[in-house]
């Protein structure tokens, strides 16, 4: 079978609203991260890829399965929707019991994996209660469950940071790197962008329906040449290097480090800067710690390209 | 010709009955709980239990003489075509069946059934089964309670005509034609749901045809609900003024065509429900 989500062409109009447009994406196991600005089309390409919306034109393939196959897809497929609400009058534990059910399985699997989830995402105190009376951390949390409980091998999350406090939070992310680590395919998109960042394999950003880049983070920031990068330089004599990166006009704007023990250099040619900065290094004048990209982060990449500074924590 | 046939039979075999019937029965105890235990429901206990509560009064208050029977079998007869067919099953399954698919579009909670590894088809028609159960549920245990305190303020006389007379028969027939209304009305709403936002006005069109449909050509009267239990009721009910325009009979039509025409009616309506299931959005936005 086939481990990649796969988007060959796709699009999406809903009526003369373009929803997404000619999206051609091959995703394969890991963390990818899907980046964008609200109405940017984050949603809708995973509607697309869950079958919950049909593409106007294109096909998606998840794993070798067709969305509209959603007997055998969602077998290995979870979906954490963004949509805050729940059939009515249900506890959290008929809400996943009921969804383990509808696989078929019997009811002493479906008591053990309802547990199992809930003990997870560490509900298992408020099982029997309504879901009506949880709060917005307890729903999400709900639905993380839900979504992970039949152990699927692609989990799809449409903003699962959104109302979790920050302790729930880095729970959460730290749930999300054990699943990327046993060889899941997890989609995230999120606007916590210095948080998925963090965990993130891979980085799809998209902007009014159009794919932007996708790729490593560090592939993407290598392909957005035409950005200056900047690189923070831990040294005991910050200010000399800067003179002299400046001096043979590899740098572009320089600021010290609020510490005064470091600089932030930005260059249009990085591999002449690190060339120039080998060279400085080896006469001895400066004492260099440490050297390393200052933002080759998905919150920097998605300023670049799309424009604005994304939503941090 | 017959390897087209044999290519079909085999595909029909080949598919997972087992797990289907599995999720199917999941869906309908879901469903009926959620559609018979819950206080919005109260309304629709209202519609089917408000004849039974006047006919209680009925027995406490007013006499009943032996001869009386006739008459109250006749207003039996009239309580269930005038106003279970016509207004209680037509406005309760309007509230049962809208809910099963717009219903959970409004409350934002369908797509969780569309995450799940089950057919589109397959829960359409467990939804529809089990508003069916729902509306059956009540709507027949009211009949039945109907008829039992309609025969039994008159003693020995009103067990003589259940027991030994037609009573019992016309019971059956009764259950049959509600039993007949929840499939119609409800196959026709689910569907109405899926196709407007507000299916509401649509119902009040139903209505309207239903009303005027005796008085149309036999060939327009066949699109009907009502039309077809009409031909199933065992006691003729005649009425005066404006009510006549809903008992009149212009085509006589055997019992079994006429189930059998409702049945074929109801089908159509469901396989035309299940394709526009297979395309269905979740778009609550716009929905």
């Amino acid at each position: 079978m086939n481990d990649q989500i796969i988007f060959e062409n796709v699009s999406k109009f809903y009526g003369e609203v373009l929803g997404v447009n000619r999206i051609s994406l091959s995703i394969p196991p890991g963390i990818t991260t899907l980046v964008g600005p609200n109405g940017s089309g984050k949603t809708t390409l995973m509607n697309l890829m869950t079958g919950l919306v049909q593409p106007s034109s294109g096909r998606i393939s998840v794993m070798g399965l067709s969305p509209v196959n959603a007997p055998e897809l969602f077998c290995i497929l979870g979906y954490c929707a963004q949509f805050d609400s729940f059939p009515r009058g249900i506890t959290g534990w008929q809400f996943i019991f009921d969804s383990l059910m509808l696989h078929g399985m019997s009811e002493a699997e479906a008591v053990e994996l309802t547990i199992e989830s809930l003990e997870r995402v560490q509900l298992g105190d408020a099982a029997g209660r309504k879901i009506a009376g949880y709060s917005k951390g307890m729903r999400q949390k709900v639905r993380l469950a839900q979504a992970i409980a039949h152990h699927p091998r692609v989990l799809v999350l449409d903003e699962p940071l959104n109302g979790l406090d920050p302790m729930a939070r880095a729970e959460s992310i730290a749930l999300f790197q054990e699943l990327g680590r046993q060889g899941m395919h997890l989609l995230i998109s999120s606007h916590i962008l210095d948080e998925v960042d963090r965990i993130s394999d891979r980085v799809v950003l998209i902007a009014g329906g159009y794919l932007v880049a996708e790729g490593s983070i560090q592939q993407v920031r290598h392909e957005v040449r035409e950005k200056p990068m900047q690189v923070l330089i831990r040294c005991d004599r910050p200010a000399l290097l800067a003179a002299k990166m400046f001096s043979v006009n590899h740098c572009v704007e320089a600021r010290l480090h609020a510490d005064g023990k470091g600089v932030f250099l930005r260059t249009g040619d990085i591999d002449q800067f690190y060339s120039m900065l080998n060279g400085i290094a080896a006469e001895g004048l400066v004492k260099m710690e440490s050297v390393a990209p200052a933002d080759d982060d998905a919150s920097a990449i998605y300023q670049y390209l799309i424009g604005s500074s994304g939503g941090t924590s | 010709m017959m390897e087209v046939v044999g290519k079909f039979l085999r595909s029909l075999t080949q598919q997972p009955w087992g797990l289907w019937w599995i999720q199917a029965r999941r869906l309908i105890r879901i469903e009926v709980r959620r559609n018979l235990f819950t206080w919005k429901a109260g309304w629709v206990y209202f519609l089917a239990f408000i004849p039974t509560l006047i006919i209680l009064i009925h027995l406490s208050v007013d006499r009943h003489p032996a001869f009386a029977i006739s008459e109250d079998t006749s207003v039996l007869a009239g309580i269930v075509q005038l106003y279970y067919i016509r207004l209680g099953v037509f406005f309760g399954c309007l509230g049962i069946f809208s809910r099963l698919i717009r219903g959970e579009m409004i409350e934002r909670s369908l797509h969780f059934y569309l995450l799940s590894p089950v057919r589109r088809e397959v829960l359409l028609l467990s939804k529809f089964v089990a508003g069916c159960i729902s509306a059956v549920l009540l709507f027949g245990s009211a009949i039945a309670a109907d008829f039992a305190l309609m025969y039994a303020g008159f003693g020995a006389a009103g067990t003589d005509y259940v027991f030994n007379g037609p009573g019992l028969g016309q019971l059956e027939s009764y259950l049959a034609i509600i039993v007949l209304a929840c499939l119609g009305y409800g196959a026709i709403f689910l569907l109405l749901s899926m196709m407007f936002r507000n299916p509401t006005p649509a119902a009040m069109l139903v209505l309207g045809w239903e009303a005027i449909n005796p008085v149309l050509p036999s060939l327009l009267q066949k699109l009907s609900v009502a039309s077809y239990l009409r031909h199933l009721m065992p006691v003729s009910v005649s009425a005066h003024g404006i009510f006549a325009l809903l008992t009149v009979e212009t085509e006589p039509v055997s019992a079994w065509a006429a189930a059998l025409g409702l049945l074929l009616l109801i089908i159509a309506v469901l396989f035309y429900a299940c394709y526009r299931v297979r395309t269905l959005e979740i778009r609550y936005t716009t929905d």
